[in-house]
């Protein structure tokens, strides 16, 4: 058996002339929370159905618990949980016959099928719903349900794509401390979001932007590689504050948050003092700070150099 | 095949379905709806239809027997001919649904106790021809001693019908067409529904078969075509007296063959349609021919070749055989075997394609 949960190499697929995924190398450890951050249409998805086998590769390799993929991808059906992006479990069943069909199905004797469904529906709070019908529960509730009914079986590995796209923060809060117990447990979990404070609970993430895979590591890790470059601007001119920014060749990005003015600068060595000379200059009075970076910075850094590397000329 | 899984599938699909208010509603209503449609519509009876008459014969007695016709209501003199042949014209022009033709030598027909009238009538209008029928009834009010002498003194020519339908050869059929409308659509989207709800993703991610799935999918439905198979038959022999001269357990197996066949041909259609839309589309496709080729409309010596060897393809053709042969000439299914193994091969042949397109894959 291999170190990793997921090996993945020079993975692409295409769909005609869009290559939904490009090229990308993966490597998941086992009982880690691992993080598939980047916008719409990135390739998340995509991703997730090529390594459960649901979709086949143009090409690359995938070997996912020791097992090739797509070729043992049956084998591998017992051993791992799906939660898909669009909610997939049947309206018109209650909460409680989902889960036992689905126990049924993934094998489940009928005497475990009954403990597992009764200590499932306490543990997703769902127990006093267990005679609705699926399709009228809440954003949240159907999103405990969908957890509840991935993890039926006690897969090895679990992977849940957007999970939270569709509920309000606090169930969010609560489905990440769900996510936790079960990684605890020993459960290796992949997980895709678009949202940045998720990406950074994971134990380890990859960035995706266009179907590349544009940096990966833990959240520490790649916040650590931008220490120095992040600044924060106070001004009472955050408009003129913001051109005069702008202008300045080595400065990245710029985004107004209120009335401050979050600064991410180029590699290389820009201080405090050059700023605020440079802002003084062009007449706008600042205060400037040095701030830590995060996550949305490593993004910023991570999509740009992949945008500069594709326009040189090979 | 794991027969927990198999039986957790076929579970689930009968809870789904029993919550789905319109698909109940279609499978219940359509054998009610259809066979009364079919059945009364047969048997109207109705009055003035176009009608145009040749006397050949042209003597007091043929006269007063065309006069009497006409005084019956059923049909209203729009044209007088010349010849038969002048009338079959206007029958095939459509501008009469009914000619009558008197021969030359009418009155040593009548003395010979012969027919001496013929009738002729659009028979490819069920109506029409009912209504010839209830004209052929008419009794001749001629010299006293003519019903002494003929029994049947006049003839009915069907035209376009030879077989001459009436709901007791309507009725087994359309235990065929509605199994056919039903069974192929139902299963059909049932299974493309669930791609479009994006239940399939689930499904095919987990340790289930392709042939649980497909099997599991079918069963529910297959006793669904029993109870509609029961309901047209009841109906049938409640409603029109329909004879059910040979064994009902022939009746019922060959009506499973064709569920059968029907569920597995849906199957197929679901592995290809990517909507519900496109698998009502292909159901059609295969609908049409169905109702048109099978025999169930048009008999199937009639039509030209081509069409004969595309009707040996669809199920409800060996159907139609099958279930006419055992309900009205009490026939048994190994009289006719030969359409039982077509019914049966084309359920392996189905049922093997659709298993193997069949792709635990979104691709
Ligand atoms: N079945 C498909 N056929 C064609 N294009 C697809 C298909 N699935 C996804 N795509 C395209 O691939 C790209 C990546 O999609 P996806 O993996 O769903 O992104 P994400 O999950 O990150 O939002 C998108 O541009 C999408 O339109
Ligand atoms: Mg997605």
């Amino acid at each position: 058996m291999s170190e990793s949960a997921i090996h993945a190499q020079d993975l692409t697929k295409r769909f005609g002339a869009l290559v939904a995924v490009n090229a990308v190398n993966l490597e998941v450890p086992r009982a880690c929370v691992y993080g598939f951050l980047g916008p719409n249409g990135s390739g998340k998805s995509t991703t997730i159905r090529m390594l459960c086998g649901l979709l086949t590769p143009s090409e690359g390799d995938i070997e996912v618990l020791g097992l090739r993929i797509p070729e043992q991808a049956e084998q591998l059906k017992q051993h791992i949980g799906y939660m898909t992006q669009k909610f997939s479990l049947f309206d018109d069943l209650s909460v409680r016959q989902n889960l036992e069909f689905l126990a049924t199905v993934q094998g489940l004797s009928r005497r475990e099928e009954k403990t597992r469904v009764d200590d499932l529906l306490k543990r997703y709070r769902l127990d006093d719903r267990e005679e609705q019908l699926a399709g009228t529960l809440s954003g949240g509730q159907k999103q405990r349900l969908a957890l509840a009914g991935a993890i039926v079986h006690r897969p090895e590995l679990l992977f849940l794509d957007e999970p939270t796209s569709a509920v309000d923060p606090e169930s969010r809060r609560d489905f990440w401390e769900k996510l936790f117990e079960l990684a605890d447990e020993g459960t290796t979990i992949l997980v895709s979001t678009h949202y940045m404070d998720e990406a950074e609970r994971c134990h380890r993430l990859a960035i995706l932007d266009t179907g590349n895979l544009v940096a990966d590591g833990t959240p520490a890790e790649l916040t650590a590689k931008l220490e120095g470059r992040t600044f924060l601007v106070r001004s009472g001119t955050p408009r003129k504050a913001k051109e005069a920014l702008d202008d300045r060749p080595d400065v990245l990005s710029v985004a107004q948050i209120g009335n401050e003015l979050r600064v991410l600068m180029r590699e290389g060595d820009a201080s405090i003092d050059s700023l605020r000379h440079h802002l003084e200059q062009a007449g706008a009075q600042a205060e400037v700070e040095s701030v830590p970076p995060n996550l949305e910075d490593v993004f910023v850094v991570a999509t740009r150099r992949h945008a500069a590397h594709q326009e040189q000329p090979a | 095949m794991n027969l927990r899984r198999l039986w957790a599938i076929m579970i689930k699909e009968l809870r789904q379905l029993r919550r789905d208010r319109i698909t109940l509603a279609m499978i219940m209503g359509m054998p009610v709806l259809q066979l009364v449609l079919f059945g009364y519509a047969i048997n109207l009876n109705l009055r003035h239809l176009p009608a145009a008459v040749v006397d050949q014969a042209q003597t007091a007695g043929s006269r007063a027997a065309v006069q009497d016709l006409l005084a019956s209501g059923v049909i209203e003199l729009r044209a007088t001919a010349q010849s038969p042949q002048q009338l079959i014209d206007l029958l095939r022009e459509g501008r009469v649904s009914v000619a009558i033709a008197v021969p030359p030598d009418f009155e040593r027909r009548k003395l010979d106790g012969r027919e001496a009238i013929q009738v002729m009538v659009d028979g490819s209008d069920n109506v029409v021809q009912a209504a010839a029928a209830q004209l052929a009834q008419y009794p001749l009010n001629q010299p006293d001693d003519f019903h002494a002498m003929t029994e049947k003194p006049i003839s009915v020519v069907s035209f376009y019908n030879p077989e001459r339908r009436s709901p007791v050869n309507i009725v087994p059929g359309l235990v065929g067409v509605i199994l056919t409308m039903t069974m192929v659509l139902f299963t059909a989207v049932a299974i493309v529904r669930e791609t479009e709800r994006g239940n399939m993703e689930l499904l095919i991610t987990t340790p289930v078969s392709r042939t649980e799935l497909m099997i599991g999918k079918v069963l529910p439905y297959a006793a669904i075509g029993l109870v509609q198979t029961s309901m047209v038959l009841l109906l049938g022999v409640w409603l029109f007296d329909v004879p059910i001269r040979g064994s009902l357990w022939d009746v019922y197996m060959a009506s499973s063959l064709l569920i059968l066949a029907n569920l597995s041909l849906g199957l197929l259609i679901s592995t290809r349609a990517k909507s519900q839309f496109q698998a009502m589309q292909m159901t059609f496709f295969v609908f049409l021919p169905s109702i048109l080729l099978s025999g169930f409309m048009f008999p199937y010596d009639g039509m030209p070749r081509p069409a004969q060897w595309i009707a040996e393809l669809l199920p409800l053709t060996h159907f139609m055989r099958l279930i006419r042969g055992i309900m009205l000439r009490g026939a048994d299914l190994g009289d006719l075997w030969q359409d039982s193994v077509a019914l049966a091969a084309f359920i392996a042949i189905m049922l093997t394609l659709a298993i193997r397109l069949f792709h635990k894959r979104l691709d």
